[in-house]
């Protein structure tokens, strides 16, 4: 016999439990400000992230993403506001809440006259943790490095510097991972890794990461939460999904007879949406769902559509953002 | 604590610059060896000369203590420079190298990385009056053989070889407190700025200005000579004199401990205030 359950009846059925973890906040900044002299790199921040998140903070150079990680792992003191990683306060518990974070902050800087082996045993070993053979090859695996374990890090490229920074943040297999810029120098092939790498660790080993990226698409692909900040200051968090699907897409159609299809789109409703028409090409913008009806409406008014092509949507928005157009 | 001095001390062992001191000493000890080995008789004989004229001189002096002493008197003076080397360079090298960003974001509080690069430094300086004592002494008494030793300081005075180890072994002790004094002088300045040379130029500069300082005898200077830890750091000579002045000596530790802990505590404090930025 089936029963029909409502979604707020499943809700309110979900053991708090299990939503406390999900809602459960693992960074929580609150006016987080840095001068140095006269200059504000970060005004008043604010943000949340929650378990599991794959974050992406966004900005443009200078925006004070740097400053504002280094503020998160005490590198930098804040000039005002707080900081707290897993519900506990950052300036007194300190090293308690980085014997769970790793991260790669800015370029991946090792002992050079050391072996790549070397450097993650001795990183290893300050964070206490397993520094065992076998440990070591199991990550130097994972980034694809291990066939070089014993060749001093300056004889690295800058990919496999990156790579290695990976592995000394996750080796001590903290819950959060902070990535400033991780694909920085990484060849394509090596930043389709790293993005699986995130994917994996956020899915199956379920970890939070905190992701500074300028990569835009790949933040698009990766990332559940982002926040983007200009000047020190924030100009929007949410969801990715949700704040991308807000806005309406740049849509290129490539049609095969750019002067037919001028003189039927624009004696149609659709030309309200048109923005340029250029090289057989129409610029629409679109929300989504309207994409298929202006195709639909093209074939069947007999203009060949060669190709669709949208935007990438979160580099407008990203543009409009920082430019202080929304 | 203890791992975190092992891992300085692999730090500073597997790099090439560690060892210019090692190399100075082991260039430099054998090659007085080898002078004295061939003139060593000549030598003597001028510094006896006098003795000669009064006394009759017997017994082998030419011997490793003596030679041991000359070194130990001579060298002294430059192993300082070689200290700076590595201790201008245990921070700002760090931060030359972005490696600070590595260490500090690790679960250990500012201070324990700072002391244990400060324990480190400290056995680095060890290690090198170790090399410079065994390379001095050590392998003058296998060349040259054992012998009473004749100290010059103004009147002429004999020690029995009997009466020797234990004057060397304190003078040693002595001095390595006098060189972990000049070490904290460079770890100072290299918690001040990020560049390694920076720290290694500027302690060397101070020593040197120092050194002028307690060099010119005028009585506007009397004030502050007693406080120059260049001054101090000589006081090691004091064990060879047949009754040691044990108040100058605990004056001159009081002075230069004094000294390592302001240098250290400076340090500390700006370790700890320190944004990295690198």
């Amino acid at each position: 016999m089936c029963k029909l359950i409502f979604s707020s009846d499943l809700s309110s059925s979900f053991p708090n439990k299990f939503r406390n973890i999900l809602e459960e906040l693992i960074i929580e900044v609150k006016n987080l400000t840095k001068k140095f002299k006269n200059f504000t790199a970060v005004n008043n921040l604010d943000l949340n992230v929650h378990r599991g998140d794959v974050f992406c903070f966004l900005g443009p150079n200078g925006a004070g993403k740097s400053t504002t990680i280094r503020m998160l792992l005490s590198l930098i003191k804040p000039t005002k506001g707080s900081i707290k990683i897993f519900g506990k306060d950052l300036s007194k518990h300190r090293n308690e809440i980085l014997r769970n974070v790793g991260a790669i902050v800015e370029k991946p800087d090792f002992y050079l006259y050391l072996t790549a082996y070397k450097n993650l045993e001795l990183l290893g070993k300050i964070n206490r943790c397993d520094v065992s053979k076998s440990k070591i090859f199991e990550i130097l695996e994972l980034v694809g490095l291990e066939s070089r374990w014993n060749s001093k890090v300056k004889t690295y490229s800058h990919g496999m510097k990156q790579r290695l920074g990976i592995a000394q943040a996750l080796l001590h297999n903290p819950e959060l991972i902070i990535l400033d810029e991780p694909t920085t120098g990484l060849d394509p092939q090596g930043m389709k890794e790293v993005r699986d790498l995130i994917t994996t660790l956020s899915r199956e080993k379920n970890k939070t990461i905190f992701l500074s990226s300028h990569l835009l698409s790949e933040v698009e692909i990766v990332a559940s939460r982002m926040i983007i900040i200009n000047q020190g200051i924030k100009k929007v968090e949410g969801d990715v999904k949700e704040l991308l699907n807000s806005e309406k897409l740049n849509v290129k159609f490539e049609v095969s007879d750019i002067k037919v299809a001028k003189y039927i789109i624009e004696t149609s409703t659709w030309a309200n949406a048109l923005i340029q028409l250029q090289n057989n090409v129409a610029i629409f913008s679109l929300s989504e769902n309207e994409v298929a009806p202006v195709n639909k409406f093209l074939v069947e008014k007999g203009v060949e559509v060669k190709a669709i092509i949208p935007s990438r949507s979160l580099e407008e928005y990203f543009l409009k953002i920082t430019a202080g157009e929304i | 604590m203890i791992t975190l001095i092992y891992i300085e001390l692999q730090k500073i062992f597997k790099r090439w610059r560690t060892y210019i001191g090692f190399l100075a000493i082991g260039v430099l000890v054998p090659i007085i060896q080898i002078a004295l080995f061939y003139e060593g008789d000549s030598f003597v004989n001028g510094m006896t000369r006098r003795l000669q004229d009064t006394f009759l001189v017997s017994g082998n002096l030419l011997n490793g203590y003596l030679i041991g002493h000359l070194i130990l008197n001579s060298l002294i003076i430059h192993i300082p420079f070689l200290i700076v080397l590595v201790g201008g360079d245990l921070l700002a090298g760090e931060a030359t190298a972005g490696t600070y960003r590595l260490l500090i974001t690790r679960p250990v509080s500012r201070f324990k990385l700072l002391l244990s690069k400060f324990f480190a430094g400290s056995i680095y300086t060890a290690s090198l009056l170790l090399f410079l004592a065994i390379m001095s002494l050590g392998l003058s008494l296998m060349i040259f053989g054992h012998g009473d030793l004749i100290v010059f300081t103004g009147k002429i005075l004999i020690f029995s070889q009997d009466d020797l180890l234990w004057r060397f072994a304190l003078a040693y002790g002595f001095a390595l407190i006098g060189m972990i004094t000049v070490f904290s002088l460079s770890f100072l300045a290299s918690s001040l700025v990020e560049n390694a040379i920076g720290p290694i130029v500027a302690s060397m500069s101070v020593i040197i200005v120092l050194f002028i300082l307690s060099a010119l005898q005028f009585d506007f200077f009397e004030a502050i000579r007693p406080y120059l830890f260049v001054i101090r750091m000589n006081d090691w000579n004091k064990f060879f004199s047949y009754n040691i002045d044990y108040s100058t000596i605990w004056k001159s530790l009081e002075i230069l401990i004094g000294h390592i802990l302001v240098f250290f505590g400076i340090a500390a404090y700006i370790f700890n205030k320190k944004d990295i930025l690198s």
